[in-house]
Formats: structure tokens, C-alpha cells, sequence
């Protein structure tokens, strides 16, 4: 243990470091070196951010959305479950939800309410935080969609959404019973590629949200059929359709009616609009 | 005090099994966490050890790149520490993880727009140069320990003393690379907060630099905690337990001072849904977390026990004081991850959909402690092992 004692005896540390030949010019450098390339990396990635934004744009062919005529809607709640038994929803999760609220005070009260899907923002900012890129923005229409095979479960993008449009599938099942084939009918989703629900396996254990029932778009992108939710509406209340299509009924909905989309004071540009 | 630590720890151990065992096999079911609150007590952790780890690091540079000559007893053991706890927080993330299997996916397929991939890909590098670091500091002890050991040194290195000197070189050179790599990497656990701007309790640009700050005096406190646990002459470094415990302080009164100022403009503001995450610190169902443990426990006793002239210099105090900052801690970082997330997006939304998984409120369930006990746990367990075998002490043993 002699060279311990060396190590350990204030003037022989001294020689040691003395002889070490990075001097401080040299940590300067190489911090700063390493400092100065992060530093440009992460400025050029948040501008390239913006010019893909513009590029996006311009590849649409499709922008699909809704108008939600609140004035028709009864506040029955068909939305909520034709989604989920289209998409065969487990428990914990929900795509589109009837959001209440009860206004003043009796006897002059009433609930307020809207059916509250995914609002498929132009401005997305559940996908720029998805660390594997399992969340995007399709270029040809404008829909955010999951891919449930890349998904790791961070559930980042549940954080990143101002409008709590996405849930986490825990794998929870409605029936006690495990060997009921109830618990194991897969999703229609992505084309129904993932198959039997089953644990261990996407999309449990990944982030889901309401996909404007893509499943129902033909090889074009056209739709064969309504979203789940806007074909069983009752009131006629959910109009769905391409709004760079001027002749479309949302189109002509959004032009001649008064309508407000949730939160647009944060510029993310919901493509459902209410209106009032 | 010996036989108590082991049967403590053979006991967290086995009880953390059980927890491990039911997260494996019923994935996520029985955690608490839902999507109104995605993120609970897992979360929490891994950014507190991950700070011990970024904080430990940069003490250990002040001895190997700063060359501060008071502290080099603890370089080794800093880099250590480092090590362990960075081990420790990866493996409370990958366990919150939905799919642990694709974790590879955020190393191979990044998206560089997250902050949640730049994270993991500067702890990779982070944990790479720790490694090599580890590797250099400790190679000559391990040849100097001759037999099995020398398999460590991987037939490289040599005991003569200009091959430590080379070795110290490489060791500065990793360090001098660390030293960025290590506050990027925090400030960019801090930063994956504060991006989110739906989040206004998180959206600070405050947020990566008390990540940082905080770091710096939880990391500080875990080093002093542990060299005065494990020195038996204590006495004889009374003076480097004293700087420490200052060191601590220091650290601790900028977190604060951040940490006021945090709250302070977010309760000034005057937007209700901005405000109501402060309100559930203050005044929500866990508001003792705040009040006692965050404030009393954390900052309060520490500051005045190490700053008080009698009680800074006993060893003791400072033990108490550094052990109240790392309980205290725990506190703060729970109430960096749920309070932002405990409201909802759009008001109503919780009634609209009748589920656990929906609800404002959050308390983790047994499998989300016991698995934590096991983490812990097996960290403190590899830990114990590496005081005991590897030569992280060389100056005891003159
Ligand atoms: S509503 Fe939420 S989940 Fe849907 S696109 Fe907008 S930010 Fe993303
Ligand atoms: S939960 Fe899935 S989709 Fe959401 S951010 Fe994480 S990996 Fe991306």
C-alpha cells in the first residue's frame, strides 16, 4: 500500500495532477465543444420542426373534421357507446365522451354538454413529444393516429394534450372471467392487424385515442361508411367530412353557422367545431 | 446495527419480489396511475435518483476535473454513487413503461422533436462515460488487488505511477466530458417537464435550472449521508464533512430561492386553472407533503442545522441535516409529477366518463411500493457489494 500513502500525501497528488496534461484550457475546450454542438443541434431540430409543419401542409389531399351541432344534440350518450363497441373498447378507456356541466342554481338551472372526441389538431402537440415518433400526424388527411406497434407506454403524449383526448389501455376486461372470448375480440383498428386482445401484447399496454374510425377509409382515403359516432348520432348532431372539400357538408356548415372550437386561444387548430 | 441492515434489506428485497412479480405478470392493472394522472410514485423516483446520480457525478468532478484536493476522498465513491443511482432510476422508468420491450425503440428510432428521446439517448452517453470512468479511476487498484480482480482492469493499466498518472489524465478528459453531459441531461429530465405547455405548472423556462440546482444539493447530501455512514474515523475528516455540509447548504438556499420564486409568480398569476396546481400543493388532500415533508423536512431543519454555527460543525447535526434533505426530496419530486396532472383538460371530463382510471385523484397502489421497495433496494444491495469489494476506499486502508 506504499503508493496509496503517495496518492494520498498532498505534494505527490500535486505532481500527479501537474504531469496530467489537459489543463484548463482543455476542459474549457472540450465542455465547450460538446456545450456549443448540443446547443446548435437543438436549435436547428425546433426550426426544422416549423418547416415541416409548412411542408405537411401542402402533400393534403383530405382534411377531415367535424362540425358538432350542439343546438341537435340531446345529451344521450350514442356517441360515447357506439364508439365503444365499434373499437371495442376495454374499460378505462373512452374515445369520446359526453362532457356535462350543470349551470346556476335552482330553479333557473341547466347542464351544459358536448361530445368530446379527439379534435385532430392541425397543431398537434401530443406527436412532437413522442419520443419514437408512435404518434403522428398523417400527411394526406390530417388525422393523429397511434401506431399501437411502435408505442412504448410512456404516456408522454397523455401529458401533452390539452384536451385529454388520450387514455392509456391498462387491459382491463369487463368480464371477470378470463376465458370469455368477450374480453378477447380484437380491435377493428389499423385493419385489425393486432388481433385477439391479448396481455402483453399492443394495444395494451399503449396510449389510444379516437382515430376518426380510420378503419372505415377505403384504399383512396375516402370513407366507405360515417364514423361510428356521427352515423348512430340521433340528433343528427355530429357532421363529419373533408374540409378542404368546399362542397362538403361541414364545409357549408362552418359558413353559414356560428361555431367555436375548444381552447383556440392556443393556436392548435381543432378540426371539430361546435356549433352554437 | 450490521445483522439489522442485511435481514432490513434481504427483507425489501423479498417483499419487492412479490411487487415485481405482479407488475410482470398483470402488466399494469393493478397500479394506481390512470390517464387523467398518467404519471405517479415511478415517475417521481426516477427523476430523484436520476438527480442523486447527475448531482453525485458533479461532486465527483470537483475533485477529478476541478481538482479541489479537499475532496478527494470522494471521488471514487461519487462516481460510484453515480452509477447506482443512475442503475436505480433507469430501472424505475423501464418498469413504468408500458411495453418494457420496445424500450430499444427510443435508442434506434428517436425523435429528436421529444425531449423524452433526447433524455434517454444523453443518459446513454452518460452512462457510457461514467463506465469508462469508473474504468480508469479504478484499473491500477484493481491490478494492485491481483487475482480474480485483474479480470477488471481487462488486461490494460499498470500500477507504476506515471500509469496512474495517465490514468488520472483519461479520468479528466471523461470528466471534463461528463460535466456538460451530466447538466444537459438533468436540465434535460427538467426540460421534458417543462415543454409541455399544456401544463402550466410545468411550463417554465425555471424548470431545467431547479432540476439542476436540485440536483446538485440532493446529490450533495446522498454524498455526505453516505461518507459519514460508512466512515468509521470520522473524526479524523471532520473538517471535509463540515465543507460538505456547507456545500449542501449553499446548494439547498438557490433551490430554494428558485423554488419560491416558482410558486410565487405561478400563485400571482391570475388565470384559476394556471393557479389550481399550487393550490393542490398547498391545500390538496396531500398538502403535508408540501408542509411537512417538502418544507419542514427538506428545506427548514436542514438550513438551520447546517447553518447554525454549534450544530454545523457536529457530525451528527450534519448526518441529521443531510438525511432530512434526501427524505425531503422525495417530497419535492412527487410534487413536481402529480400536482400538474391531478386536473382536468376540460372541465367535466371526469364525470363524463365513470372509471378509476379517471380521477384527479392518485395515491400508489401496493404493487407501485413494492416495487419501488425492491428498486431501492437492490440498489442499496449493489451498492453494499461495491463498498465491500471494489477499492473505492483506497485511503482507509493505510
Ligand atoms: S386533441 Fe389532443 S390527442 Fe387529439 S390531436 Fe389534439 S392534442 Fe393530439
Ligand atoms: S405513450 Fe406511445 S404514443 Fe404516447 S408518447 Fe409514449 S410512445 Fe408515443
Amino acid at each position: 500500500m506504499a503508493e496509496d500513502k503517495d496518492v494520498h500525501n498532498g505534494e505527490s497528488l500535486e505532481n500527479v495532477f501537474s504531469e496530467s496534461i489537459v489543463s484548463r484550457k482543455e476542459f474549457l475546450k472540450l465542455t465547450g465543444l460538446v456545450s456549443l454542438g448540443s446547443l446548435v443541434a437543438s436549435f436547428s431540430n425546433v426550426f426544422s420542426k416549423q418547416v415541416e409543419a409548412l411542408e405537411l401542409n401542402s402533400q393534403k389531399k383530405h382534411r377531415w373534421g367535424m362540425v358538432i351541432d350542439l343546438v341537435r344534440c340531446v345529451n344521450c350518450k350514442a356517441c360515447t357507446v357506439s364508439c365503444r363497441s365499434e373499437h371495442k373498447l376495454p374499460p378505462g378507456v373512452v374515445y369520446n365522451p359526453v362532457v356535462e356541466e350543470e349551470l346556476g342554481e335552482f330553479p333557473n338551472v341547466r347542464r351544459r354538454w358536448f361530445p368530446k372526441p379527439c379534435f385532430q389538431c392541425e397543431q398537434p402537440p401530443c406527436v412532437p413529444v413522442c419520443p419514437v415518433t408512435a404518434t403522428y400526424k398523417r400527411k394526406e388527411d390530417g388525422i393523429v393516429v397511434i401506431d399501437p406497434h411502435k408505442c412504448i407506454g410512456c404516456r408522454y403524449c397523455i401529458t401533452a394534450c390539452p384536451y385529454g383526448a388520450r387514455s392509456f389501455d391498462f387491459g382491463e376486461e369487463y368480464i371477470a372471467d378470463k376465458g370469455n372470448d368477450y374480453n378477447h375480440i380484437p380491435s377493428p383498428e389499423w385493419g385489425g392487424v393486432q388481433g385477439v386482445r391479448e396481455h402483453g401484447k399492443a394495444p395494451i399496454g399503449t396510449v389510444r385515442k379516437c382515430d376518426f374510425c380510420l378503419h372505415l377509409q377505403d384504399e383512396e382515403g375516402n370513407y366507405t361508411d360515417l364514423p361510428a359516432c356521427a352515423k348512430t348520432c340521433m340528433g343528427k348532431a355530429i357532421h363529419f367530412g373533408d374540409f378542404l372539400d368546399p362542397e362538403s357538408e361541414v364545409s357549408k356548415l362552418l359558413a353559414r353557422r356560428n361555431t367555436i372550437r375548444l381552447k383556440e386561444e392556443l393556436g392548435t387548430q381543432p378540426n371539430v367545431y361546435y356549433a352554437l | 446495527m450490521k445483522k439489522f441492515f442485511w435481514v432490513t434489506l434481504v427483507i425489501g428485497l423479498g417483499i419487492g419480489l412479490i411487487g415485481v412479480y405482479e407488475r410482470l405478470t398483470t402488466e399494469h392493472l393493478q397500479a394506481n396511475y390512470g390517464s387523467i394522472i398518467p404519471w405517479g410514485l415511478w415517475v417521481a423516483l426516477y427523476i430523484y435518483f436520476v438527480g442523486l446520480s447527475a448531482g453525485a457525478f458533479l461532486i465527483s468532478s470537483l475533485v477529478y476535473v476541478f481538482q479541489i484536493k479537499k475532496f478527494e476522498p470522494l471521488g471514487k465513491l461519487s462516481v460510484f454513487v453515480a452509477l447506482v443511482t443512475l442503475f436505480m432510476a433507469l430501472i424505475f422508468i423501464w418498469f413504468d413503461l408500458g411495453h418494457m420491450e420496445r424500450a430499444w425503440r427510443v435508442l434506434l428510432t428517436p425523435n429528436f422533436h421529444s425531449m423524452m428521446a433526447w433524455m434517454v439517448w444523453l443518459y446513454t452517453i452518460y452512462f457510457l462515460v461514467l463506465i469508462c470512468e469508473a474504468y480508469f479511476l479504478l484499473r491500477s487498484d484493481f491490478l494492485k488487488m491481483g487475482g480474480m480482480w485483474k479480470i477488471f482492469s481487462l488486461g490494460f493499466g499498470s500500477q507504476s505511477s506515471e500509469g496512474i498518472a495517465r490514468d488520472r489524465k483519461y479520468v479528466r478528459i471523461l470528466g471534463s466530458i461528463g460535466v456538460p453531459l451530466a447538466i444537459m441531461f438533468h436540465g434535460g429530465v427538467g426540460a421534458l417537464f417543462g415543454v409541455v405547455s399544456a401544463r402550466p405548472y410545468w411550463h417554465s423556462g425555471l424548470y431545467p435550472i431547479i432540476f439542476l440546482i436540485s440536483a446538485l444539493a440532493s446529490g450533495g447530501a446522498l454524498i455526505t449521508f453516505i461518507f459519514i455512514f460508512i466512515q468509521k474515523d470520522k473524526e479524523k475528516y471532520s473538517e471535509l464533512i463540515q465543507s460538505l455540509g456547507q456545500l449542501v447548504l449553499y446548494f439547498l438556499a438557490v433551490d430554494i430561492l428558485f423554488n419560491i420564486s416558482e410558486i410565487l409568480v405561478g400563485l400571482y398569476g391570475a388565470i384559476p386553472h394556471h393557479i389550481e396546481p399550487f393550490l393542490t400543493v398547498m391545500k390538496g388532500p396531500f398538502w403535508w407533503v408540501f408542509w411537512v415533508v417538502q418544507l419542514c423536512v427538506g428545506m427548514m431543519i436542514p438550513v438551520l442545522l447546517l447553518s447554525y454555527p454549534k450544530t454545523k460543525k457536529n457530525i451528527s447535526f450534519v448526518f441529521t441535516a443531510v438525511l432530512c434533505v434526501l427524505v425531503g426530496f422525495i417530497g419535492v419530486r412527487l410534487n413536481i409529477v402529480i400536482p400538474a396532472l391531478a386536473s382536468e383538460e376540460i372541465k367535466g371530463l371526469v364525470e363524463a366518463y365513470r372509471s378509476a382510471r379517471f380521477s384527479t385523484y392518485y395515491f400508489p397502489s401496493l404493487m407501485e411500493w413494492l416495487v419501488s421497495v425492491f428498486i431501492i433496494s437492490l440498489g442499496i444491495f449493489v451498492f453494499t457489494l461495491g463498498l465491500k469489494f471494489l477499492p473505492l476506499q483506497t485511503k482507509e486502508r493505510i
